[in-house]
């Protein structure tokens, strides 16, 4: 679950990582009285799940009332990369010399955490990781000891941090490693980390993605989850509790278990059709589950034909079966040709209670998903 | 023969009396698994489909002389029972948890590296010897007995190229799931490197998926290291990067690296083909075998 950037502040704030001064504003009279209240210059910026927004023209800077006035009429309400505005933070733009990143991730690769610093901040730290991966001291953590201070002093020094700041830095890393493991955090990250005249440093910006399977210990933080911020369907499937992508093709798809279901789409593409989405019913799905699939994947105006392929484990076949029973038999008329392949438990007991009046069965694989390409081609004409 | 598990393997279920955990206990026992107990907190002193529970693995050990445990624990609760199990020097121990937080996994994995424990999981299907022993979910009559190893991220994938294989008359030496989070106990290369050892198993399959950089890993160890011939297949070419599918670990970082590109490109410098279908992957294994 990834927060808003004023959210993120927040936390970042109450665990004692300076901040500027900044208010949330959702219309134009709240963004003059915000600036009013902060002086300037203020930046007004987006709060929308997007990177990029500054290039995006989601983040500008106003010098005056009549500028703020003007950026909060531009920015409110706008289309963003898909997403709409409906939220801008004003908040106290900063006056700085440099600017740093600082960062606390999982490296998988090793099954440990690592904390990053860089005083090459301000910029995409992705492309700095790429091109020139010295610029950035890293420092693998034991989980079960967390972060020493000595390893903050020392990511600082190694990634050459001025002297003077040295201090407050390894402070912050410090107190954003105890947050990344407070919070169950995936991903911690200040950047930048801008470091002003005065030489204070100060977060002006703020990422923190949490551990969607971490959330049942933190629900303060599963209630800042703004259901809203995605595609209307992924909202949807997120209500249901599916794992759902959707994509820009027309053949729909559902199945159990992540890797299948990416098989399924890859053979989709392979046959020489477009998947119109991801949709994971997970393990042990029961008849209702399966009428939600189907809801879903109707709902979408892209799909002109769906492929149901389970490979039964944990999900049972007769299940399943049961559940697109229900779900089509509600219909007058079925809105999209249905395709089923039905394997592994319980598969036979399925096969003999699936409705095949209403659905089209096929036995592998194969045959299941050139099938749905087929009927897709077809409704599409 | 087989990996890891056989008719030898004597297993406690963790969380038998659960709903998941009874009936694969009794899914498990059916197969022919030698299951000797089971183990939940506050439950000692009770049976579970005639499988004595004691309160801890401890006594399960003691008193069943366990070498091997199934996890069918709630995630809140997952990692502490894998850190149960290691502290009684198992053998194996094999997770079947899906939504395990992963900050719990890295302390686990940290513990596992102190011990001689096989860790397999956690969400993951388990690991099967056909016709002797199955520890997880897996759909025991898929497998059949043979002579191909295979070692798999996702559960369903697994079942469905198993089901490419003994269609065609080709059976396992023993399958394993290892699971798709970020952080897990078996890696392909712990696997590969058994299965590599094990005189029997003739040829190998590996099922990758995007994400992470495992399958790279694994292509660089079966070009060092394995006379065994593997095919592989990778899941996930039409994923869009920066989107979570469903696994964890499943998602495209979009920098070049965890992309099925980089993966399939890698096993195949490696000289193991990479399969665009499974009817594809069970072509090669049948050329290997020939």
């Amino acid at each position: 679950m990834r927060l808003h950037e004023y959210q993120a502040k927040g936390v970042f704030a109450d665990a004692g990582i300076p901040v500027p001064d900044s208010r949330l504003a959702s219309s134009v009279d709240e963004v003059v009285a915000a600036v009013e209240d902060i002086g300037f210059p203020a930046a007004i910026k987006a709060q929308v799940h997007v990177g990029g927004r500054g290039k995006a023209g989601g983040i500008k800077i106003a010098t005056d009332v009549e500028e703020a006035r003007e950026y909060a009429d531009d920015i409110l309400g706008m289309d963003l990369k898909g997403y709409h505005v409906d939220r801008v933070l004003v908040e106290a733009g900063v006056d700085f010399e440099d600017e740093l990143y600082v960062g606390v991730t999982m490296d998988r690769g090793e099954g440990r955490p690592v904390a990053m610093v860089s005083e090459k901040g301000g910029v995409d730290i992705e492309a700095v990781a790429e091109e020139t991966p010295e610029a950035i001291a890293r420092e693998h953590v034991d989980p079960a000891f967390g972060m020493h201070p000595f390893q903050a002093r020392k990511a600082v020094y190694d990634a050459g941090i001025d002297r003077d700041i040295a201090r407050q830095v390894s402070s912050i890393l410090t107190t954003l490693y105890d947050l990344w493991e407070d919070t169950d955090a995936s991903d911690a990250e200040i950047n930048p980390l801008m470091v002003t005249s005065e030489r204070e440093v100060v977060a002006a910006d703020a990422v923190l993605n949490v551990d969607d399977d971490a959330l049942f210990r933190h629900p303060d933080l599963a209630e800042m989850e703004d259901e809203a911020a995605g595609d209307e369907l992924e909202a949807k499937a997120n209500k249901y509790g599916f794992d759902y992508v959707r994509l820009s093709g027309n053949v729909g798809i559902i199945g159990n278990g992540a890797g299948l279901v990416m098989t399924t789409l890859d053979l989709v593409d392979y046959y020489g059709g477009e998947p119109a989405n991801f949709l994971d019913i997970g393990g042990g799905a029961k008849a209702e589950r399966v009428t939600n699939a189907l809801d879903m994947v109707f709902s979408d105006p892209n799909v002109d034909s769906v492929v149901f392929n389970i490979f039964g484990g944990i999900t049972r076949g007769d299940e399943v079966a049961k559940g697109i029973n229900e779900a089509l038999e509600a219909f007058d008329e079925i809105p999209k040709p249905v395709v089923v392949r039905l394997a592994g438990t319980n598969a036979t007991e399925g096969m003999e209670i699936l409705n095949t009046e209403l659905v089209q069965v096929e036995e592998t694989l194969e045959d299941a998903v050139q099938r749905a390409v087929k009927n897709a081609e077809e409704v599409s004409q | 023969m087989s990996i890891l598990v056989d008719d030898d393997t004597r297993v406690v279920v963790q969380g038998i009396t659960g709903g998941e955990g009874s009936f694969h206990t009794e899914q498990m026992m059916e197969y022919g698994t030698n299951v000797v107990a089971g183990a939940v907190p506050g439950k000692g002193g009770q049976e579970v489909k005639g499988v004595p529970v004691y309160d801890t693995v401890h006594d399960a050990v003691a008193e069943e002389d366990a070498d091997a445990s199934v996890v069918f624990v709630p995630p809140a609760f997952a990692a502490d029972a894998m850190f149960e199990a290691l502290d009684t020097d198992l053998d194996l121990v094999v997770a079947i948890t899906e939504g395990v937080p992963t900050q719990d996994m890295a302390k686990v994995y940290r513990r596992l590296g102190e011990t001689d424990t096989h860790l397999i999981g956690p969400n993951c299907p388990g690991i099967i010897t056909p016709g002797e022993a199955k520890l997880g979910i897996l759909p025991g009559n898929i497998f059949s007995d043979g002579n191909v190893g295979l070692v798999s991220r996702s559960g369903t994938l697994t079942y469905q190229v198993v089901d490419n294989l003994t269609q065609r008359g080709i059976g396992q030496t023993t399958a394993i799931g290892i699971g798709g989070d970020p952080i897990i106990g078996t890696s392909f290369v712990d696997a590969l490197e058994l299965f590599e050892a094990d005189t029997e198993t003739e040829a190998v399959v590996m099922c990758g998926e995007i994400g992470g950089e495992d399958e790279e890993q694994a292509a660089k160890f079966i070009s060092e290291h394995m006379d065994t011939p593997v095919a592989g297949f990778i899941a996930g070419r039409t994923a869009p990067p920066g989107k979570r599918m469903g696994h964890a670990g499943a998602i495209v970082s979009g920098s070049g690296t965890g992309t099925a590109e980089s993966k399939i490109d890698a096993l195949n410098d490696a000289g193991a083909p990479v399969g665009d279908t499974p009817e594809e992957v069970a072509d090669h294994i049948e050329r290997f075998l020939s």
